[in-house]
Parts: C-alpha cells; structure tokens; sequence
C-alpha cells in the first residue's frame, strides 16, 4: 500500500522520485546523444518526442498528475490546446504571406 | 475515498468546508495559473516557430554560439533540482521539517548554479557582439564573408531552372587551404543574399552568416530571460519557504504551500527541457 497523508493525500515514494530522476537525465543524455546523428528532417521530431517523454514524466510523477483529479490534468491541457491553434494559425498565415509580401524572403518556402 | 470528514482545525480557513476542499482548491488554483504560463511562454514560442519555420538558416547558423555542453549541464542541474523539491514535498508531507529544510536548501543551490552557468554563458555572448536585434555586432564569425558578399546585384541571377538546381546540388565542403570561398552558395540561391536554403535533407550545415541572424539571439535572450527570470522568483519562494519551515510552519503536516512551489518548479524545468531542445540543439 502507498503511503498517504492524513488528509488522504498520496505521497510519491522515494524510490519513484528517484527513478524517474534517472530517466530524465537518461533522456537528457539521449537528446544530446540524438543530435550526433543525421536523420534528416526527423531529428527535431525525435528531438520533440524525446522532450514530450521527459515532460511526460514530469507531469505524471514530480508534478503528481497522475494521483491528481482528472480535472488539473485537463485544465492544463487546455492550455496546450490553445498553444496548439495559436502556433498553427499563425504559422499558416505566414506561410501565406511572407513570399508576396518581400518576393524572396523566406527562400525555405515553396514559391 | 480514503480522506476522512474534517471537523476544521488551524489550517482550515472559514470559507471551506473541510482541509480537503481547502488543499483541492488550491491545487486547482495552481493548475490555472501554471496553464496561464503555458500561455504567456507560448507567445514566445510562437515567435520562435514561424520564425524558424520560415528561416531555417538563422538557427542553424546561430545556435552554433551556444555551447551544447553548457546547455546539457544546466538541463542536467535543473532535473536535479525538480527531483530535490518533489523530495521536499514527500518530506513536508511526512512532517519531516530538518529534512525539508535541507532539501529546499539543496534546491535553492542547484537554481543558484543554474543561473551562475547561465551568467557565464550570457558574459560570453555579450563578450561576443552577439546580442538582440541592434545590438548585435559579432566579433567573431564561423565563416570569413568573402569580399562582395553583402552586395546584391539586381538581375544579375534571375532565378530559373539554373537557380533551382543550384538550390539542389549539395555544397561539397571546400579543401581544408580554401576556406574563403566556395562554401557559401552563389548568388543564384535566393535574394536573401548568401543564406542557403535548408534542404529538404538537412545533409550539410550552413557555415555562411545569414542575414538577420540576430533574431535569433533575440528570441534567445528573450526566451531564456523569462524563465531566468521565473528561477529568479523561484529563489525568492524558496527562501520564504526556508524560513517558513524554520518557524516550524510545517510541522502540523500543511504542506500545500511547499506542493503548490513545487508545482511551479517542476513547470520552470519543463519549460527548460524544451528551451534546451529548441535553441541548443537545432540540427
């Protein structure tokens, strides 16, 4: 059985805090690793794969999301959500855009 | 439920019905707040993703000034650091208070180290010119420019068939007593002057100076800035909390202020697991 306090609350163990201390900086080592090697256009996606995994761990574990309610782990998500549309709506109007604007600016876009 | 029905106590504050209701709200609190710095972080990655999305080559040509080695070590130091405080919060749980109050000081000194890497690496770039927007003057290059590189000259490379092929063939790395020249694509490859074009490959790196490659240490300073800034505030709460533990605050067992830093700690190093990823490690 897990530890918890009075109030009901549960309380990591030791052991757990200090695995998933490992694997971070496990996978601290494997991004830095990562990036001695070419894969092209997929190092930035293994890269941010890598990344999410830490922050995974330190959502679920460190941060106690996955003893949390549900409903922390959504609003926070929300957020993310919104980052998402954010990011993606101002990235689609700059592809847009920013060849007519100044012919040639942008020499990674598509013309 | 496990939580047994409470009858109030010293920690519980009128308006609640018992510690549970009191513990919960707070933590929902906290959880709004750390989505509102998801927010406030994400109008700079914003920044950096259309940025970089539309000029590739001003990162890959600028994160070469960050050292990767450095960059490891605070990423490093940071994860120990959320290990210690999540230790801090099973320990002001378990009502240990000396170990607490280590373990808060551990952190406290795992931040100061964090900012002091980040002091010696900022002293380097501001040694270097290599600053925001006007302020950078780099002293030093990756790249000579050869003579007549900056000068654009209107028609003289009409882009055609030649241009795109020339956008496609892969730079052959110039011999070892022929730097100067012939690493830097010609004028054919795009108005922008001499910053090559990413491949879709990403077979070689860029080693000419691209144009506006001070945007990039602007969102640099900016980006670090802001969470330098949050370790900064992080310090201050923890000192608090420190001197908190030391008049024996949390020796009854309320622990929710040490949880709720902790919460915010833990943010600060994600956002950091991310910054790391994005601005030292461009490949």
């Amino acid at each position: 059985m897990s530890e918890r306090t009075a109030s009901g609350v549960h309380i990591t163990s030791l052991r757990t805090l200090v695995v998933v201390w490992i694997a971070l900086l496990i996978g601290t080592w494997l991004t830095v690793t990562a990036t001695y090697f070419d894969f092209g256009s997929l190092n930035l996606w293994i890269g941010l794969a890598i990344a999410t995994g830490k922050a995974l761990l330190v959502a679920l574990y460190f941060m106690h999301m996955r003893w949390d309610r549900p409903f922390n782990a959504f609003v926070f998500l929300t957020a993310f959500a919104f980052l998402a549309l954010f990011i993606g709506l101002a990235l689609m109007d700059s592809a847009h855009y920013q060849d007519v604007v100044i012919p040639g600016y942008a020499p990674a876009l598509q013309q | 439920m496990a939580s047994p029905a409470h009858t109030g106590g010293p920690h519980l504050a009128h308006h609640f019905a018992n510690l549970d209701q009191q513990y919960q709200s707070a933590k929902l609190g906290m959880w709004v707040f750390l989505a509102t710095e998801v927010l406030f972080f994400g109008g700079l990655f914003c920044a950096y993703v259309v940025y970089r999305a539309n000029h590739p080559e001003v990162f890959l040509y600028a994160h070469q000034f960050l050292d990767k080695r450095l960059g490891a070590l605070n990423t490093a130091v940071l994860i120990c650091s959320s290990f210690t405080i999540a230790w801090a919060v099973r320990a002001a749980q378990l009502k240990q208070v000396r170990l607490l109050i280590l373990l808060l000081s551990l952190t406290f000194l795992l931040a100061s180290g964090f900012l002091g890497v980040k002091y010696i690496e900022y002293r380097q770039k501001w040694e270097h010119g290599l600053l925001w927007a006007r302020r950078y003057h780099p002293e030093v290059h990756l790249v000579q420019e050869g003579p007549g590189h900056d000068v654009e000259v209107p028609g003289a490379a009409p882009p055609g068939p030649g241009a795109q092929a020339a956008q496609e063939a892969p730079v052959t790395p110039a011999a070892d007593g022929d730097a100067d020249r012939s690493r830097i694509a010609d004028a054919a490859s795009g108005p922008v002057g001499l910053a090559e074009p990413m491949p879709a490959s990403g077979e070689h790196r860029v080693v000419a100076e691209p144009h506006n490659a001070q945007v990039f240490f602007s969102i640099y300073f900016l980006m670090t800035g802001l969470h330098g800034i949050h370790v900064l505030v992080g310090m201050g709460l923890m000192v608090w909390l420190i001197a908190l533990a030391w008049r024996g605050a949390f020796a009854g067992g309320n622990f929710t202020r040490v949880d709720m830093f902790g919460l915010y700690w833990h943010l600060v190093d994600l956002i950091w697991i991310y910054l790391f990823l994005l601005l030292y490690l461009v490949h």
